[in-house]
């Protein structure tokens, strides 16, 4: 499995951390039902057999995260894009918000 | 009753439901054939060496249900005493073995704490002098060791099998019967089974499973790798692991030398790892043990685990009436597969936990009483 860096070209898996689900966002803590939204983000995973959005980080090379779709049953990289700014959900993805 | 599942955890609870509680009307639906999955994936390791009061009890339950698992069958699963030896490298890391150690004792599983000196005497070829990681010691439990996986899967099927459970294999279940809310059978690949009960023992396949019942679980499945070398003569007289990296080694009885390590890390339900993964775990074995590196990999292979978000597992009623689950065995199912089937078969037959099985809760991780055997926090590909 390579990543394909939008900054650096075509690198091997080791130079990559792992974060998961890309689909992360901070709920609202001032929302009555604040922890039960907290709980769903932090423990439950939809865990898709096919393409899965996911977060990685560049660790041994450019230091950027990277959302990066790819196909789970196989390995194989869909589509790569810096997290930040290729984020279109509501709130901030954790890693961007970090980076 | 309908089971889902046809690996060890499986035909271990239709076994049990049948022989101990009587039940024998139960169909094992398997979408492969028994024990393709991670049953005959593993690296064949039974221990009960954990420090949590949730864990402890459970896991000496199955190592019980082991050594008397071959009569009980009627069926040889090799099951073989041979010792587990945890390493240790630095004086805080033996600190945190004799913590160990001490709660396996005071629950009444046997450990002893090994210096250098008396590992050497074990195990002569370890790298003791290694300049980054040299041994001190080991936490050793006796009664630890491998069992044949294959013939563990073999014997509880057929065990269950003479007592009138139907195991159907290439049978893959599409979705679920829903009467009013409950789930009252199963649709599969080769029919409709109607059942009071429903049970899920699908390992890496669980989220998929539970989804079609419209569930969202706190499991991802990530991948495992395991490699076995080419036949040597004996050298590894148990089940050795590296204290300062993730490694664990043992010889088969045709001579292969059984290894493995961490997961690749990612999500994944591909059944096949990377190359880093790879790597990372030979370098564990050649900084444990130097001479394997003359020792040429004869085959490596992957299985999908349920990582649970604390890294322990789940046996359980879900929120869904007539739906129960068994899961998140992350990569230690394999030596929980006589006590996960016996508490399994438990809760489905009496409808509630068996006692070394209860803290196994689905809901502990709303509620807060998370079994953190590791202390990683929830991030299942640290488990």
């Amino acid at each position: 499995m390579r990543i394909q860096c939008p900054y650096c070209g075509e690198r091997d898996l080791s130079e990559f951390a792992y974060l998961g689900d890309a689909s992360f966002t901070r709920p609202d803590p001032a929302t009555p039902d604040a922890s039960e939204q907290f709980f769903a983000q932090v423990y439950l995973r939809d865990n898709p057999a096919g393409p899965f959005e996911e977060l990685w980080y560049h660790a041994s090379g450019c230091r950027s995260w990277l959302r990066v779709r790819r196909n789970t049953r196989t390995h194989e990289i869909l589509a790569v894009e810096f997290a930040k700014g290729g984020f279109a959900g509501p709130g901030q993805p954790r890693a961007a918000a970090d980076s | 009753m309908v089971i889902i599942g046809g690996g060890g955890h499986g035909l271990a609870t239709a076994h049990y439901l049948a022989k101990i509680h009587g039940i024998t009307r139960v169909a094992v639906v398997e979408k492969g054939w028994i024990g393709s999955g991670n049953a005959g994936r593993n690296t064949t390791i039974i221990r009960s060496n954990y420090l949590l009061p949730g864990n402890n009890p459970f896991y000496e339950w199955s190592m019980k249900l082991w050594e008397g698992l071959e009569q009980d069958l009627n069926y040889n699963a090799m099951v073989s005493q041979r010792g587990v030896l945890n390493l240790y490298h630095s004086d805080a890391q033996r600190d945190a073995y004799v913590r160990r150690g001490n709660a396996m004792r005071m629950h009444g599983v046997d450990a002893e704490l090994l210096d250098a000196a008396a590992v050497r005497r074990m195990l002569p070829f370890l790298d003791f002098g290694n300049a980054r990681f040299p041994i001190h010691g080991g936490l050793l439990q006796r009664r630890g060791g491998t069992a044949r996986h294959d013939a563990v899967v073999w014997g509880y099927a057929r065990a269950a099998s003479e007592r009138g459970v139907d195991i159907i294999q290439n049978c893959e279940v599409t979705g679920f019967i829903r009467e009013g809310g409950r789930v009252a059978g199963v649709e599969t690949t080769r029919g409709s089974i109607r059942a009071g009960k429903v049970g899920m023992a699908v390992a890496g396949s669980t989220s998929s499973v539970a989804r079609m019942a419209d569930l969202k679980l706190p499991i991802e499945s990530h991948v495992l790798q395991a490699f076995v070398s080419e036949a040597i003569k004996p050298f590894i007289p148990g089940v050795v692991t590296f204290g300062a990296g993730h490694f664990y080694l043992s010889q088969s009885d045709k001579g292969g030398l059984v290894f493995g390590g961490d997961l690749d890390g990612y999500n994944s339900y591909a059944q096949r790892g990377n190359l880093p993964t790879v790597e990372d775990v030979c370098e564990g074995g050649m900084s444990l043990i130097p001479a394997i590196g003359r020792v040429r990999l004869l085959r490596s292979w992957g299985g999908i685990m349920d990582m649970s978000m604390d890294g322990s597992p789940i046996i359980d009623r879900t929120p869904i009436d007539g739906l129960y689950l068994n899961a998140g065995w992350c990569y230690g199912g394999f030596k929980a597969t006589p006590a996960s089937g016996w508490c399994f078969a438990h809760l489905l037959a009496r409808d509630e936990p068996h006692e070394v099985a209860r803290a196994y809760r689905l809901d502990r991780f709303a509620a807060g009483h998370l079994i953190d055997e590791k202390g990683v926090g929830a991030q299942p590909n640290l488990h």
